[in-house]
Parts: C-alpha cells; sequence; structure tokens
C-alpha cells in the first residue's frame, strides 16, 4: 500500500479541458496487476497440461509451451498495469468531470454534471482490498450512456458523488 | 374516470381467431400423418377444436383479468391469470401515444394503443385492443394531462402554437410521389425471400437444392439452347434479363413502399407532430415537438441526384424499425425546411463556416481502404490465371476515388445553438442538434489517428448516434470546448434560477432527458 493521494483534487479553469490530469490512486495499478495475475493463471495451468500431455513423445523439449506463456504473462503482469495507469487520469472541474483512457486507442471524455442522470460508486473485492473504487456516471446520451472512472481512493470517489450529486436538481417523478 | 377498465370485448373474437390460425397447421399435420389410423381425420378436427376452445377460454380470461386504469398522476395495468402484474407508467414519461391498426383490427374498428416511454423498445406499455373512439379518447386524454403539467412550467410550444386540435398539415405523399419513391427504393430483397422459400421446398420434398449437379445438368441442358440461338439472341435474352431484373427490383421497391407509406401525413398540432401512415397496418404517431433531440435529413445514391431527401426525427421514443421517427421520408429541401422549422430547427443558411475534414484521416483511410485490394491482388498474381490480378488493382483504384469524393461530403459546423455534422460515401447523410441537448462530448483516437493528429469526435445524443469524424485535434478541442460552453452556461442559469418561469424552455428540456 503506497499513500493514498489528497482527497481534494485542485479544481482547473473551467475552459481548459486539456490540462493537466489527475492521476488515479497509485494502488490502481497493484490492482489491475492482480486481476492481470487472476486472468493470467487458467491459461498457466493450460500451458502445464498440454506440457505433461506431450511429456511421453520423443524429442519433445521440457517448457516449449509453458515457457514462452509464462514469459507473456509475466510481461503482462509486470510491464502493462504500469502504462495503463499512466495512461489514464482525470480531470475534475466545478461543472464537469473529463476522463481520460486507453493505451492505442485513446479517448478523453467530458460529462457536464448537469447532464448526469445518476452515479454509482462500485467496488469489487479486490477493489475493496486495496481501498479503491470505480465512479460511475449515468447520462441520458446513446453514445457515453456511462462512463467509468475506475481506481480512485474510496473515500475520494464518496466524496466526488457527493460533489457531482449536488449538481443534479432532482426531477419530481 | 379513476375506476380500473377493460380493453374492449371484441378482442378476444381476436384472440380465439389468432389460436384457430395457430391450431390449423398440427390439426393439418395430424390429418396427413398416420397416426391414428382411418380415425385420423376425427382426431385432427378433435386436436383443432380443442384448442380453439381452449385459446378462448385463455383470450377470454385473459381480456377478464386486463383492466386498465387512468389515474390522476398515471396509467395503470393490471394483467395476468395466474401471475399478476401491475404496471404504472406517469404521464411525464410517455413519450408518444402511438395507434396501430392491422388490417384484421382494422376491420372491427379496433385499434392497438402503445404508450412509449423509450425504456427501450419492447417494454413499453400496450393495450390490445380498444375500439377506435376509445384509442382517440385515451389519446387526447394523456395530452390533456400531460398540457396541464406543462402549463405549470409554462410550455413555450403550446405558447407559440395556436392550441387548435386539428393542426396544420407540414407534409403529405401524394400518390404520384409515393410512387416516385418507390421507384427509387429499388430493392432485390425478393430473391432473399425466394431464396428462404427454396430452402422451404428442400426440406418439404426430395429436392436438393445444393445439389450442384442437377444445377448444372440443368444448365446444360438450358446451355445448348442459348448456345444454338447465336449471338444476338445470347446478347438480346441477357439484356431481357437484367431488364426483368430491374423492374423486378423496382416492382418490390414500389409495392414495398405503398404498403409502408400509403396516406403518409404529417400535421403539427398543439401538442406535437402527428404522422399517420400505412395501407394495410395503419400507424398513428404523435411526437411531442420539444422531445426531438436532433435531425436527421439523409439521401440515397440516386435520388440525391434527383434533389431528394428523407428526414427523421431523433426521439428518446423509438419508432417501429429504427432509432428515429421518419416524418418526412420523400421530399426536396424546400418541403423539409418548414417541417424543420417547426420542430424548433433551423437549416445551416450561408452564413454557417464549415469546417472539413482533415486531409490526413482522408489520405489514410484511402490508403488503408485500397490496401486491402492491393493485398488481395497478390496472391491472385502469384496463383490465378494471368490478368485476374487487375480485378482487385481496379477494385483499389475505386476504393481510392470513392474515399476522396467521400470526404467532399465530410464536414462540419457549429451555429450558436445547434449543430451541424455531413457524412456519406456517395451521397451525403446530415444530422442536426442543438447544443444544449447534448449529454457528453468524447474525443477518441485510435494509434493512427494519433500519428497523424486527427480525432473522431462523440456527442452523446440521447435517442441516437452523432459522432464528427476525422477532425483536426486542435479543431475537436475547440470544438468540444465551445460546445461544453453552452452546456455549462445553461446549467448555471437553470441552478440561479431552478424554479423561475425565466427558462421555461429548459424545464420541458430536462423533461426530454
Amino acid at each position: 500500500m503506497d499513500h493514498a493521494p489528497a482527497l481534494t483534487a485542485e479544481p482547473a479553469l473551467p475552459e481548459a479541458d486539456d490540462g493537466v490530469l489527475t492521476k488515479l490512486h497509485p494502488n490502481y495499478a497493484h490492482a489491475l496487476r492482480v486481476r492481470t495475475t487472476l486472468t493470467a493463471i487458467p491459461f498457466l495451468i493450460g500451458a502445464l497440461v498440454l506440457e505433461t500431455a506431450f511429456l511421453g513423445e520423443t524429442g519433445f523439449p521440457s517448457g516449449i509451451i509453458a515457457g514462452p506463456v509464462l514469459v507473456i504473462a509475466l510481461a503482462l503482469i509486470i510491464r502493462i498495469p504500469m502504462t495503463r495507469y499512466n495512461a489514464r487520469g482525470y480531470q475534475i472541474s466545478a461543472d464537469r468531470l473529463r476522463v481520460v483512457r486507453g493505451l492505442l486507442f485513446r479517448s478523453d471524455t467530458v460529462v457536464p454534471f448537469g447532464r448526469v442522470q445518476h452515479i454509482d460508486v462500485q467496488q469489487g473485492p479486490i477493489d475493496r482490498f486495496f481501498g479503491i473504487a470505480t465512479l460511475t456516471l449515468h447520462t441520458a446520451g446513446n453514445h457515453n450512456a456511462s462512463v467509468s472512472l475506475p481506481g480512485l481512493g474510496e473515500p475520494l470517489a464518496r466524496e466526488m458523488r457527493e460533489e457531482i450529486r449536488a449538481h443534479i436538481r432532482r426531477e419530481t417523478l | 374516470m379513476t375506476q380500473p377498465q377493460r380493453t374492449a370485448p371484441v378482442s378476444v373474437i381476436l384472440g380465439a381467431l389468432g389460436s384457430i390460425r395457430s391450431a390449423i397447421l398440427p390439426a393439418i399435420a395430424i390429418a396427413f400423418s398416420g397416426i391414428g389410423g382411418d380415425g385420423r381425420f376425427l382426431i385432427a378436427i378433435g386436436v383443432g377444436l380443442a384448442s380453439v376452445v381452449i385459446g378462448t377460454a385463455f383470450a377470454y380470461a385473459g381480456w377478464r383479468r386486463l383492466t386498465y386504469t387512468i389515474g390522476e398522476t398515471d396509467i395503470r395495468v393490471e394483467s395476468g391469470l395466474f401471475s399478476r402484474s401491475a404496471r404504472s407508467v406517469p404521464y411525464e414519461r410517455i413519450q408518444d401515444v402511438s395507434l396501430e391498426a392491422k388490417p384484421l383490427p382494422r376491420m372491427l374498428g379496433l385499434v392497438a394503443v402503445k404508450f412509449e416511454t423509450g425504456a427501450g423498445g419492447g417494454d413499453d406499455l400496450a393495450l390490445e385492443y380498444l375500439t377506435n373512439t376509445e384509442g382517440e379518447r385515451l389519446r387526447q386524454l394523456v395530452r390533456e394531462r400531460r398540457e396541464d403539467e406543462a402549463a405549470a412550467s409554462a410550455d413555450p410550444d403550446t405558447a407559440i402554437v395556436a392550441p387548435s386540435d386539428e393542426g396544420e398539415v407540414l407534409y403529405t405523399l401524394t400518390p404520384g410521389k409515393l410512387l416516385t419513391f418507390g421507384l427509387f427504393e429499388f430493392s432485390l430483397a425478393v430473391f432473399a425471400v425466394l431464396g428462404g422459400g427454396l430452402q422451404y421446398v428442400e426440406t418439404v420434398t426430395d429436392i436438393d437444392v445444393w445439389n450442384v449437379d442437377l444445377w448444372r445438368g440443368w444448365l446444360e441442358e438450358q446451355g445448348s439452347v442459348v448456345a444454338s440461338l447465336g449471338p444476338y439472341a445470347q446478347a438480346a435474352g441477357a439484356i431481357a434479363g437484367l431488364f426483368g431484373l430491374i423492374v423486378i427490383g423496382m416492382m418490390t421497391g414500389i409495392v414495398r413502399t405503398v404498403l409502408r407509406d400509403w396516406g403518409f401525413t404529417l400535421t403539427r398540432s398543439a401538442r406535437g407532430f402527428r404522422r399517420q401512415r400505412g395501407l394495410l397496418t395503419r400507424t398513428d404517431v404523435v411526437m411531442p415537438a420539444h422531445r426531438v433531440q436532433g435531425l436527421v435529413i439523409g439521401t440515397g445514391l440516386v435520388r440525391y441526384r434527383f434533389g431528394w431527401h428523407g428526414l427523421s426525427f431523433v426521439s428518446l421514443a423509438q419508432d417501429a424499425e429504427g432509432e428515429s421517427h421518419v416524418v418526412a421520408p420523400f421530399a426536396q429541401m424546400d418541403e423539409i425546411a418548414p417541417i424543420v422549422a417547426a420542430a424548433g430547427f433551423a437549416l445551416p443558411d450561408d452564413t454557417i463556416r464549415w469546417q472539413r475534414a482533415s486531409k490526413q484521416q482522408r489520405n489514410d483511410k484511402a490508403a488503408l481502404d485500397a490496401a486491402v485490394f492491393v493485398l488481395a491482388a497478390i496472391p491472385m498474381a502469384i496463383f490465378a490465371p494471368f490478368g485476374l490480378f487487375l480485378i482487385p488493382l481496379g477494385l483499389a483504384v475505386l476504393a481510392v476515388a470513392a474515399n476522396l469524393y467521400a470526404w467532399e461530403f465530410r464536414r462540419h459546423a457549429l451555429s450558436d445553438t445547434q449543430i451541424f455534422a455531413t457524412t456519406g460515401l456517395m451521397s451525403p447523410t446530415s444530422r442536426i442538434a442543438t447544443r444544449l441537448k447534448l449529454h457528453s462530448v468524447e474525443i477518441a483516437q485510435g494509434p493512427l489517428a494519433r500519428l497523424r493528429g486527427y480525432a473522431t469526435v462523440h456527442l452523446g445524443l440521447a435517442g441516437g448516434d452523432f459522432a464528427i469524424p476525422g477532425v483536426p485535434l486542435a479543431e475537436a478541442r475547440s470544438l468540444r470546448a465551445r460546445i461544453m460552453e453552452t452546456i455549462a452556461a445553461t446549467d448555471y442559469s437553470r441552478l440561479d434560477q431552478a424554479f423561475s418561469d425565466a427558462q421555461p424552455g429548459f424545464s420541458a428540456n430536462r423533461l426530454a432527458t
């Protein structure tokens, strides 16, 4: 567990939607790493099973299947979460939230608080262990019907939810 | 008006007729199968009768158990034989009330009333069937309830338009124009249907449709006949075949169009737009004007050259086929303009500053599309007989040309209140949305786009998609900043005077969202 970031996000200038991004909670990279490890385990087991199945064959060098799989898995577990973590970021200002994500396919979304329909804060078991949460904003648009921002510190996510909720005028049903 | 009511009793007869329809096939199957030996016809009749009796009983019980209540704030429908379900739809969540009359109910003077809530198609509330007058009355009632509610928030749409219920006719499709429209709706779908029919024939009879030898034998037989005719007759035959294909395609188009759009009428009344259309299945849809989120003006490859366009409304409620409501399927631009104005939008005028799409994006797209064909040409040049590889190469040239031409249509513009965007390959499709009614702005870039400095701008539009491809990155950012400015400005004023009447348009707007 690394240090928790400051709870208050600096409100940026409203016009500057291409300003400096706020980094996510450092634990998000760890959570990604754990998730990648969990995904890699079935592949590793599969590779080992194949390996034992071919063990009897003559001239079959051991480790030719499991070896590469292990190398790829290690690369994915060690390298990718950090790059993904670095690619993500957000920027919250007085009236809007900007979410940036994606390694190859970059996406840079701005949601005005005045158009948010409802807000979710979700926490999976891994998230809970690392004390982070995902904030999801739902809008009425067909595209970007829900914009999620994972990897926020759990108290920060709740604080942001309260802040955004204050902007939504409740419609009487 | 708060007592629970039942649907029209005649719907029981329709339910019974439906059960007869579904009982006929099994009965016939039994009659022609070996079950029961000589007595099989009796069994068939017995099974048929039993299913009709049971079907009718269920239709009757279902009718008895389905009640609807027109309440103060909502419409409630309770239904179900064994498991009861009660659904309540508040008036302010009803997007449209549509009346649909299929041929059989129409003969009996009945309509299906649908309350569209925008809850994603299938989950809408429907009452089958009510009498014509009851359907009309119900729609009027929902409209009035909504009007009461709108009166509190002083809906600007009602203020501008005189509250006459007849409404002015904005657009009609005359039979002559319908015929022209049908010609442009050229379709070879009938061959797909025929193919399906053949498949069916195959399963019923012993003819193996996919048996190549059978067809080859048939073709050789025919081919020798054709070969004996000489070159002129062959050419004449080919031309006649092509001509026949075109005639069939056009006939299909005309029939389909007439069935769908016969008597197409769009009227503007106090409560919104009303569209009536259909020859056998007549539909009648009302769309409140302030629920219109955006406009789509589409056209076709050929009809564009003759100046014909089609106008659709994007709204939260969904139409039978597509995401948006067709309000003028086939019209010249001067016919479309008044409809656009009535919906509170404006067509782009001469003062608007159009922004073209990035040339880098055009070049990349042309190169990528051509590359597919060039790659296909390589194995052909190696393995196929000489000369065949020229075909994919020619296609590659065509792909480049098509992309260069498509770029001519790809542009967008911002006005004070609206955003316009045009895309299309051979003919332009224009989209118009109010800046105020957008919900989010996303700038998306693939790896190539990042390298070459352009992006796709996705706008969050309720009930439809709005994407502008190939915008230069700097332009995309300024576009987003300006749109966000509009949205944010409204947000502040709304916060300041949330319940005052100074911003009446926006309360209607919020209802729409």
